[in-house]
């Protein structure tokens, strides 16, 4: 049996691990919602890590760090909405471009890192709670990543259903002739959209190189923007959903490491493959039994007005 | 309302002078003018392409057009987005509305106006409005729910809210049952005694003769007349319309029936969630030699039937269709046309015809069955051009180039070219979905006319339309769908415009009774 202690920390790895995606699929979330679909997820991400590894490693502030981060997956994310949104070009062909751009740009920036290592990101501890046994380290004891992700995600899920922005972006995501039509600048909007995407990614990122694993490699994503993009499909387009999905796919890549621990005989390539084919079963399951609902209904349809 | 101190009552509030809008090429709207006088229903009368559409996105800051004046009350206005002619009291409806399916109608309702309402005190609004004019309209239901006739409602609430004083009505009533056109009719009195213009756009002559007291008509992109539809004819107006008389499709009844050809049997197919396009029950049969109309509301089911019987969507019962004697009801559409059929569904681009392969290749989608033109699974083009061009010559199929993409054809001119692609297969079973929809006047006779003609060759036909007079007038029998149920058809003579458009609202007036009961 696994004692409290070691409970404890496997519980806490697990937020750990899900706040990456659930930052990443977040933003991408608020993108789709206005109908624009950026595949450029994972390469925002990766410039968002090597950005905010190398000013935190420059400046030795974090909170620098995470700055820079945000702001050079907002960048990224201009050249997709410039592409996809005013030359309204493919915006899977965007996407796919804007992610191999990112890796490429990111790899230029963080090779003189590579082999570097940096002090991670605080846990933000709390006298007394923090030491509950089991729960304790998991709700008290994360670093500001985690209760900035949570804040983020209640401010979308409210932000979206309940203020008249957020009606204006979903209506934008479900008809935009239509909205166009109603005098809404459906592109500006959109914009907007894939830029909040952009930082989100670019956070994202920010965990992953200064907090989760606080050191700089190229590939340091490993595909973590793809599965942000399938838990955004596998929430229907529903913030609280997208939590659920998040901390699901962030306990899935935690215990195959945990279950590699144990030597089940199981080759360990194939549990690393787990939380990708969860992914994949996720989807087909959900497409079963939903069958596309939920989708914004102007889910990459480019926008062009009449002249 | 007194701003103005009445003195200029009789000034225009809203006035066109000269517009003109270039595409390109083509001439959308030459030097067209039109004035809307408070207090009164104006008609923008005008065939499909005579640049109805043009002028009023022009009146409403969607286009810009190329020169001429907007004067508003007298005043020229440049309108560079719909916002800022909304904020001059100017409001459209769409024919293709401006909604949004995955939200309510409050949410879709305020997402019309400017600034921000709390919901609830939106919905109070609604509900005060939905009174005052007549408009049933539940504010807290999903508009992808709803009605064709219930959504142009939710779109006249949403510009009633802003207080408009030119209200726009784009081809209002195509989307109707005669009921629910009755009680448009009185909402516009309404908004018209009260000071506020409406601008009516139709093609429907007896509607504006009753309705409007002036009418602009357009021809070709140009302005021809501003009459007063009371004092013309049904005639008059069609000729000036079209600017030439309008042949009426010759009735042919005087040839034998033959053979059952389709033979349709309790075909029910269940519904696929959120819309009510599922088939209860449907029993028909058809004869050599009769042409048997569906009419019908849209979205009653009339899509499901049509691709049941094409074999998009083949049923489990083998016996449910029957066409020339063979069970088909789970064959695929290549089996079917084998069997002697030929489909015309209602969206010419996109399933008719592929909208960026060139006509000749269009012609290869149903004739790839057929035999003559692929042989061992290689096309033989020097057949399949001689096809096209047989096509292209027998029905009067214009165009530029040899042979140009399907997009680049007329809807008219598409809409023969289908029609032609699968009469010269020589069917014994047509079925037509909007044969005339969006077709000139001529083309549409042209259409009608060759439908008859089949007919008399002996070839069984179902057409199906939202055009109840197109039906009236060539038709043998009539049926009628409502809520994915067919009526027995009942041949033309027999029956009237008022018992069809009873049984199309008929499950709607159930509706409306519900609506009534859940308000009290």
């Amino acid at each position: 049996m696994l004692d409290a202690a070691i409970l404890g920390a496997v519980l806490a790895s697990i937020v750990a691990a899900a706040t990456t995606l659930l930052l990443a699929s977040l933003g991408e979330l608020v993108a789709e919602r206005a109908g624009t679909l950026n595949l450029g997820v994972e390469g925002m991400m990766v410039v968002g890590a090597a950005v905010g590894y190398a000013t935190a490693y420059g400046t030795g502030s974090l909170i620098l760090g995470a700055i820079a981060a945000v702001l050079a997956g907002v960048m990224l994310s201009l050249v997709f909405a410039v592409l996809a949104v005013w030359l309204a070009t493919n915006q899977v062909a965007s996407g796919l471009a804007t992610t191999i751009l990112g890796l490429g740009i990111a790899g230029l920036i963080g090779s003189p890192f590579v082999g570097t290592r940096l002090d991670g990101a605080p846990e933000l501890r709390i006298a007394g709670l923090t030491d509950l046994p089991v729960i304790g380290e998991m709700l008290f004891g994360q670093d500001a990543f985690v209760y900035l992700s949570l804040l983020l995600l209640a401010g979308v899920a409210y932000g979206l259903s309940r203020t008249r922005a957020g009606l204006v972006l979903r209506a934008v995501g479900e008809n935009p002739v239509a909205a166009h039509a109603l005098g809404h600048p459906v592109r500006g909007i959109r914009t907007l959209a894939v830029m909040f995407g952009g930082a989100c990614a670019g956070l994202a990122g920010a965990h992953l190189s200064l907090a989760y694993t606080p050191f700089w490699a190229s590939d340091m994503t490993a595909g973590r923007g793809w599965i942000a993009l399938a838990l955004v499909v596998f929430s229907a387009w529903k913030p609280l959903w997208l939590l659920a999905g998040a901390y699901l796919f962030g306990a899935v890549s935690i215990l195959q490491l945990h279950v590699q621990g144990f030597g089940l005989g199981v080759p360990s390539q194939l549990l690393s493959a787990l939380p990708y084919i969860a992914t994949v079963v996720a989807l087909v399951a959900i497409s079963a039994l939903k069958r596309g609902q939920g989708a914004p209904a102007g889910l990459g349809v480019p926008f062009v007005p009449d002249r | 309302m007194a701003e103005t101190d009445g003195s200029r009552a009789s000034a225009a509030l809203l006035e066109a002078v000269g517009l003109t809008k270039r595409f390109g090429a083509l001439v959308a709207n030459d030097h067209v003018s039109l004035a809307i006088r408070p207090g009164e229903t104006h008609a923008l009368l005008g065939e499909n392409g005579a640049g109805k559409s043009t002028l009023v996105k022009m009146l409403c800051g969607l286009l810009q057009p190329d020169s001429g004046d907007l004067l508003h009350d007298g005043q020229p206005v440049v309108f560079p987005d719909p916002a800022s002619s909304r904020a001059k009291g100017i409001s459209v409806v769409f024919q293709h509305f401006a909604l949004f399916d995955a939200l309510t109608v409050v949410e879709n309702v305020a997402l019309g106006l400017p600034g921000y309402e709390p919901l609830p005190a939106l919905a109070a609004r609604i509900e005060a409005c939905v009174h005052r004019y007549g408009l049933a309209v539940e504010p807290y239901r999903r508009v992808g729910e709803l009605s064709v006739g219930e959504r142009q409602r939710v779109e006249i609430v949403r510009c009633l809210l802003g207080e408009p004083r030119v209200l726009i009505l784009d081809e209002p009533t195509s989307v109707l049952t005669p009921d629910e056109s009755e009680s448009l009719f009185r909402t516009v009195d309404l908004l018209t005694g009260e000071g506020r213009a409406v601008l009516f756009i139709s093609h429907k002559l007896d509607e504006v003769r009753r309705l409007c007291h002036r009418a602009t008509v357009l021809r070709g992109g140009k302005f021809i007349a501003e009459v007063d539809p009371a004092q013309e004819s049904s005639a008059s107006l069609a000729r000036l319309m079209v600017g030439a008389d309008v042949p009426r499709t010759p009735r042919l009844v005087t040839h034998e029936l033959g053979e059952p050809r389709l033979l349709i049997r309790n075909l029910s197919i269940p519904g696929d969630g959120s819309r009510g396009s599922a088939l209860h029950d449907i029993t028909l049969e058809i004869r050599a030699g009769e042409i048997v109309g569906v009419a019908g509301v849209a979205g009653n089911g009339q899509t499901a039937l049509f691709e049941a019987l094409s074999g998009e969507r083949p049923c489990a019962d083998a016996e449910a269709v029957v066409i020339d004697k063979t069970p088909a009801g789970a064959l695929d559409p290549t089996a079917r046309r084998a069997l002697g059929a030929g489909f015309v569904p209602e969206e010419r681009l996109g399933h008719a015809a592929a909208p960026d392969m060139r006509l000749s290749d269009n012609v290869l989608l149903t004739t790839h069955g057929d035999g003559a033109i692929v042989r061992q699974g290689v096309v033989r083009r020097p057949v399949l051009f001689a096809c096209f061009q047989e096509i292209v010559k027998r029905f009067d199929v214009r165009f530029g180039g040899k042979d140009p993409k399907a997009r680049r054809l007329s809807g008219g001119n598409l809409q023969k070219f289908v029609i032609g692609r699968e009469v010269l297969r020589e069917p014994v079973l047509l079925v037509v979905d909007q044969p005339t929809w969006g077709v000139d006047a001529a083309a549409a006779a042209f259409i009608r006319t060759t439908l008859r003609a089949k007919a008399a060759e002996g070839c069984a036909v179902l057409v199906i339309s939202q055009d109840l007079d197109e039906l009236l007038e060539f038709t043998d029998r009539i049926a009628v769908m409502s809520e994915g149920r067919l009526t027995a058809p009942v041949p033309v003579a027999e029956t009237s415009r008022e018992a069809i458009g009873l049984a199309m609202g008929g499950a709607h007036g159930h509706d409306h009774g519900g609506e009534g009961t859940h308000a009290a």
